[in-house]
């Protein structure tokens, strides 16, 4: 950047005791130019008007205020959708977070020591952690027809990538002093792996994984959309009926089951840190 | 010197009883949603299926993805971003009085719970929801899924500000104090600097996000690459298919690099 610096030079001061010292333009003004430029093209792209949003803004609370009150009567058809989202956002997220552990560990420089070994995992980690959801539930759904496992699998694998990078984050900062010490006492490196990385690790695992978890069944809500099993299934067909009431019950109950399951994951991950 | 070993090794709190119970209650619970894995039975020619997709994947329809009208992936993708990218600033936008609203340093206690609940309600009800909301005000198109972005947005960032507002140190605003600057030298000053890096980083990690989600605004029509991508799967054409998920997938890890290196460049100073 030492053009912008020549262009705009920095601002001199002179100080009492006769020393001059330079202060650097500020790089404020690229910052907003650049985004002042990417809003124009955008809202050139998207068509995005204000007035409009003023004018008929109040054609947004429509539908939520068809949503108030509520038909409690349809809980009894919410409970099992609702369960069925919990289960497989709880059994996507285990298996997620337990398979990626090995590649988690041929990911981390410290353990693995072939670096095209590394780069290969952590591309695969990344191109998998690109892929929507949504994508991966689609295909899910052509491979093992609709239903839940077809949603289990897209949490899966989602839950796959995005531990696995955190983890390999994680065990590389691990202090390797007690690995080197186990690997000196005769243990062979799986044995010193368990020994003195695991439970190193072990906390940031448990909490990285209670937080995916609360986080894939909200996830879990919007999978069933491509009939990938859940909440998701009968809220897009209440959508379709437009039988609001009844789609203001499944959003209450799933608020609730959301609040509790962060509480519980909340209060669990303080406990562990 | 074993003694001691031996020792240490008994004063060692005893909480596998608790181990034990956690075990066990996880172990419960997976065995429970077991109980929940269904399909409806069309996994007869799943495997062949799988290899189509890999195939299609592998074999992607170059047409599509080099051409430069406005089916082409290239003008959905730079649609995507557009999406992305407005929706990110108006999000964060929203965000800030919510944010300042909901700081438990700044407001009384239950103003700032109740901003915090009401952050909770927005994240929690599904992005298609809202798409359909905002397919009534804006008619159906990209500005739907700006707005519908923006609002999806809300959730996270509010949540990230509201904590970069809470880590403020009150120190500096205590020396300026001292200093007698006034109120708008204070905000000049004394939190725009402390909040200013945060809020950026924050705003570009979720334009990240937001550009990985955006296939989620096909699903009502709200514009973006996600309608031809459900569009191609749902009629099977697994190379059109696979020749947007290229260009999405390229496109994500080439915004992914940028943003990392600008967060890791902002959090340095």
């Amino acid at each position: 950047m030492s053009i912008y610096d020549k262009i705009f030079p920095p601002k001199k001061y002179t100080l009492d005791n006769g020393k001059a010292v330079e202060q650097k333009r500020s790089r404020a003004p690229i910052y907003v130019i650049f985004v002042l430029l990417m809003s124009y093209i955008s809202v050139k792209v998207t068509g995005f008007d204000p007035a409009t949003l003023a004018k008929r803004g109040n054609q947004f609370f429509v539908i939520l205020s068809r949503m108030f009150p509520p038909e409690y009567g349809y809980f009894n058809n919410i409970v099992n959708p609702i369960l069925d989202t919990v289960k497989m956002s709880l059994l996507g997220s285990a298996l997620g977070s337990v398979l990626c552990l090995p590649f988690a560990m041929l990911a981390s420089t410290n353990i693995c020591k072939n670096r095209f070994v590394v780069a290969v995992m952590r591309l695969i980690f990344s191109i998998i952690r690109t892929l929507p959801t949504l994508v991966s539930a689609l295909i899910a759904t052509f491979i093992f027809g609709l239903g839940t496992i077809a949603g289990t699998t897209a949490i899966a694998v989602f839950s796959f990538s995005y531990i696995g990078k955190i983890m390999y984050e994680e065990i590389e900062t691990v202090d390797m002093g007690a690995f080197e010490a186990m690997e000196a006492m005769g243990f062979n490196r799986t044995e010193a792996f368990i020994h003195a990385i695991v439970p190193q690790v072990m906390p940031a695992f448990l909490s990285n994984s209670l937080y995916n978890f609360e986080g894939n069944v909200r996830y879990a809500a919007v999978l069933g959309y491509v009939g990938a099993g859940g909440i998701g299934l009968i809220l897009n067909e209440q959508l379709g009926w437009r039988e609001y009431p009844n789609v203001g019950m499944i959003l209450l109950v799933l608020f609730v089951t959301v609040f509790i399951i962060e509480s519980v994951s909340r209060y669990a991950r303080k406990k562990l840190v | 010197m074993d003694e001691r070993i031996v020792k240490a090794y008994e004063s060692r709190p005893k909480d596998w009883i608790w181990q034990l119970a956690i075990a066990v209650i996880v172990i419960g619970l997976l065995i429970w949603s077991l109980g929940a894995m269904e399909t409806s039975g069309a996994s007869a020619n799943g495997g062949k299926m799988a290899i189509n997709i890999l195939n299609g994947i592998v074999h992607p329809d170059q047409e599509l993805l080099f051409n430069l009208t406005k089916e082409g992936v290239p003008y959905l993708l730079v649609e995507t971003i557009c999406i992305a990218f407005m929706g990110t600033v108006v999000g964060a936008i929203f965000s800030v009085p919510l944010a300042f609203l909901s700081a438990s340093n700044l407001t009384p206690k239950p103003v700032a719970f109740i901003g915090r609940i009401l952050i909770m309600i927005i994240r929690t009800v599904p992005a298609f929801v809202y798409g359909l909301m905002f397919i009534r005000v804006t008619g159906p198109g990209p500005f739907a899924g700006l707005m519908t972005m923006s609002v999806t947005s809300i959730g996270m960032v509010s949540k990230m500000y509201i904590e970069a507002i809470e880590d403020l140190d009150t120190k500096i605003l205590e020396s300026l104090d001292a200093m007698g600057c006034s109120t708008w030298q204070k905000i000049l000053y004394g939190i725009l600097p402390q909040l200013m890096p945060n809020f950026a980083s924050t705003a570009i990690y979720r334009f990240d996000i937001n550009l990985r989600d955006a296939t989620v605004l096909g699903l009502v029509g709200a514009g973006g690459i996600g309608a031809p991508l459900i569009f191609a799967m749902n009629a099977y054409r697994w190379n059109e298919a696979g020749s947007i998920l290229i260009g999405l997938v390229v496109l994500v890890l080439i915004v992914e690099w940028i943003s990392t290196k600008i967060r890791v460049k902002l959090t340095r100073g």
